[in-house]
This record gives structure tokens, sequence and C-alpha cells, in this order.
């Protein structure tokens, strides 16, 4: 086994291109998880903890803030990001614990691609863009079609996922999971909800609920269409039920050792009505 | 590097030699099979428990789930270097005196986790302390007496200055 620790990104990207077997490391809260159980046996590895280059944060001025893959989940849960995506610092915050959360990363939650990925649903609920660089190219796949099913992703062999581009929204937005216990949790179902004033419309993303994260376009398409959802508007309870039920609907939930699939579509339409009542109260 | 190559750790101030080991091991094998470091705990493996919490360039993290190997560029503390062989410190005195001990398992890893605390935020709330051990998991003490020892230890603090 060979174990290459890049400081730069190139470094990094020659690697992947010289060896087909390198598996890329960044906190390793997942992989090294399948190497202590002897579940995988990597040959080659590369790892990406030492590259700074990963680890920057920027906003432009069309109102993207660029999230470098490598930021851990312990700075996301602070500012800049809690301003201005609040519900990815909330998402970031669920992560494990501080130990977890000083290792994880969205790239290695990208990289696990995980239904049960606790940032993804942020990243569908917002549209965000994932850059993928190799030694020679550089291109950007939306989330919507980066995941393609449980821990499946477009993500060639030689690209390493650089950042992510979230649209800063106005309107509220926030993250809420159901799981056992506080700290140390995965999700058994999960929901980012993000309302958009300025375009009058409510998105709703999923995790743990199906084999990809599932966003919730016929409730969005429902909602708009029947309410206001501008900026100081209410919900009523009923529309709220209403809602949630749609979303739980869409929801395409198993039954597995963290939970039925019976008791994470019923967590589901909770999840949903409550983040839609605390967007428009 | 690969199999045969020697890499070398930072530890606890002092540069050690990892050797004749394979290099995809995690850093809290590493400590404790291949360094003699053994007060760094193993249980879960899988970052659950943080019976094996380290420093890691001054960050508490679980050595279970960092790749020695990677680690190469960092400073790595352990509860070997936070404590004495001779004395105890006074978080350890708190624990002691609180009744924190009973396995004494998850006990260098909440060390680490307080001591880590203390030392970023000497004056922390309930909530803080709740927080900053949330990653370590005790399963016969409980956490009253563990919370007690934490208040224990900034009274002795704070009574000193």
């Amino acid at each position: 086994m060979t174990v290459i620790v890049a400081k730069e990104l190139s470094t990094a990207l020659a690697a992947l291109r010289e060896h087909a077997d390198a598996r890329l490391i960044q906190g390793g809260t997942d992989l090294m998880v399948e190497i202590n159980f002897n579940h995988v046996k990597p040959t080659t590895m590369v790892s990406l903890r030492d590259i700074e280059a990963l680890r920057t944060i920027q906003t432009d001025s069309q109102g993207i803030m660029s999230i470098g893959s490598g930021v851990p989940y312990s700075i996301i849960e602070g500012e800049p990001v809690l301003s201005a995506i609040p519900a990815l610092a909330q998402a970031a915050r669920t992560v494990g614990s501080p130990q977890i959360r000083a290792a994880g990363s969205l790239g290695g939650n990208l990289g696990t691609c995980s239904p049960a990925g606790d940032t993804l649903p942020v990243m569908f609920a917002l549209d965000a863009s994932i850059h993928l660089n190799t030694l020679d190219s550089h291109r950007v796949v939306s989330i919507h079609d980066f995941m393609t099913g449980v821990k499946r992703s477009v993500r060639q062999h030689d690209e390493v996922i650089t950042s992510i581009d979230f649209p800063i929204v106005r309107g509220w937005q926030g993250y809420s999971k159901v799981g056992v216990r506080n700290a140390m949790v995965i999700s058994v179902a999960s929901a980012c909800l993000v309302a958009d004033h300025d375009k009058a419309n409510v998105r709703l993303a999923l995790g743990s609920v199906g084999p990809t994260i599932i966003r919730c376009r016929e409730a969005e398409a429902w909602l708009a269409s029947s309410q206001d959802l501008t900026a100081g508007q209410t919900i009523s309870l009923d529309v709220a039920n209403e809602f949630g039920k749609r979303a739980a609907a869409e929801s395409s939930p198993i039954d597995d050792h963290r939970s039925t699939a019976e008791y994470r579509r019923h967590a589901i339409s909770v999840l949903a009505s409550r983040l839609l009542r605390k967007a428009y109260q | 590097m690969s199999e045969n190559e020697f890499y070398s750790l930072r530890v606890n101030g002092k540069t050690h030699q990892v050797q004749d080991s394979w290099v995809g091991e995690s850093l809290l094998y590493v400590l404790r099979e291949r360094l003699g470091l053994p007060g760094t705990k193993g249980a879960c493996e899988q970052g659950e428990c943080g019976s094996c919490t380290v420093l890691m360039d001054d960050t508490a993290v679980c050595a279970c789930l960092v790749m020695a190997a990677t680690a190469v560029n960092s400073e790595i503390v352990t509860v070997e270097g936070i404590t004495s062989e001779t004395a105890l410190t006074d978080v350890q005195q708190s624990f002691v005196d609180e009744g924190a001990v009973q396995c004494g398992f998850c006990t260098p890893g909440l060390i680490v986790a307080v001591h880590h605390l203390l030392e970023k935020n000497p004056q922390p709330t309930e909530f803080e302390v709740k927080e900053a051990i949330s990653g370590n998991i005790c399963r016969c003490t409980g956490y009253g007496r563990v919370f007690a020892a934490v208040e224990a230890t900034i009274r002795s603090r704070n009574a000193v200055k």
C-alpha cells in the first residue's frame, strides 16, 4: 500500500492519473471506518488533508458563496456561513460530535454520497453546484446531476471535488433531522427547507428516505400555486400539514437497521410541516 | 510512502519513527501498538465513542479516524502529553474527587477533551461543557459526575487567580 500526502491540488490530481487504484481521503470519518473493519483494503491512498487551497470560503458579487471541499464542519457551522447559508451551518452542526465535525467536510459528504449525508439535502434545496477538477480539465455539475444513487455519483476516478457553490437566498431556511439522540447520530430522516422570498417559492429536499436526496417538486409546486410565499406571509397549520403529507408522499423510504419506512414517512410529514411553519410564522 | 518505508510523526513534542507497519493503520493503532503510547483507548473504531480523542494541530479528533501516515505534517498531542507520570493534573484530580471515574475506559478521552475545552474557553457555560464532551461516550459512570468534575476544576482555577 502507498500513501501520498498531497500539499498541492496538482500533486493529488497527478497521483490519481498515475494510480488507477488510488482512493481519496479527506477527513477519514467514512473511509477509515471501512479500513478499520477490513471492509476495504485500499492499495493506494491520496490524502487531501494538507491542501490549503481546498479550505477557502469565498463570496462573489453575484451572491454565490463558494466553499472549499476540505473546509471542516467545525468551520461551516460558524461565520461567515452561518449568516449566509444558515441551513448549511445547521446541518453541519448536527453532524456527529466536535471530533467528527473537526474532520468531516462537504467534499467528503459528496465523495461518500450517502443518502444520510447531512449536508446533501441543503445542497439539493439550494441547487448547489459542484466543481470537479482533473489535471487538465474543470467542470461544474449541478448537485441534481451529481448524485446518482446510494453512494454513487458522477465523479470520475481522476477527479477531485474542489468546491461547492451555494446561491445566497433571501428568506428563511432551515435543516431538521430525526435520530435517536442529539449528538453522534446518523439521521433516520432529514429535511432542508428554503424559502426564497425573491422568487416567491419554497424548496424542500429530503435525506435518508430514498436512494438519493429527494426534491419534493410536486409539494413545492402545489404550495407555490396555492399560497403567497413572499416575505411577511403566514402559513396555516392546515396548509403546513397538507404540505407535509405531500412531501411524505414523494419520499421513498425503506425499512433498515435504523428505522422503518412507515416511521420515516411519518417523520418527513412532521419535519416538512414544522419547517414550513417556521419559515412563515 | 509505501509498505517498507518509514515515516515519522510528531507526538507530544517529539519526533517518532514509525517502522515495520502497514501504512493504512489508524493513528490510534500506531500510537498504541507502534509507539508504545497506550493512554489513548480504542473501543468503537468508528468515531462514535471518543475514547481515542487526541489533539491534532490543536483540534480534538478521533485518532481511530486518522490514517496515521497522513498525519506526517501535524502536531499530535495524546493524553500522555497533557498529563504527567508523577502527579495528577487538576482535571484528573477533580475527576477522582468527584467520582467521575468508574471503569475508566472513557476517561483518557474525556481528560483530553476537558483539558482542551478549558484551554480554549476557561469559563464555559454548562451548555458549552456538554457540547465539548458530546463526542465522548461513557457507559457506566454517567455524565453528572463528569460535569461536576469540570465545574470543580473551574472553581479551583478561579480560586487560584
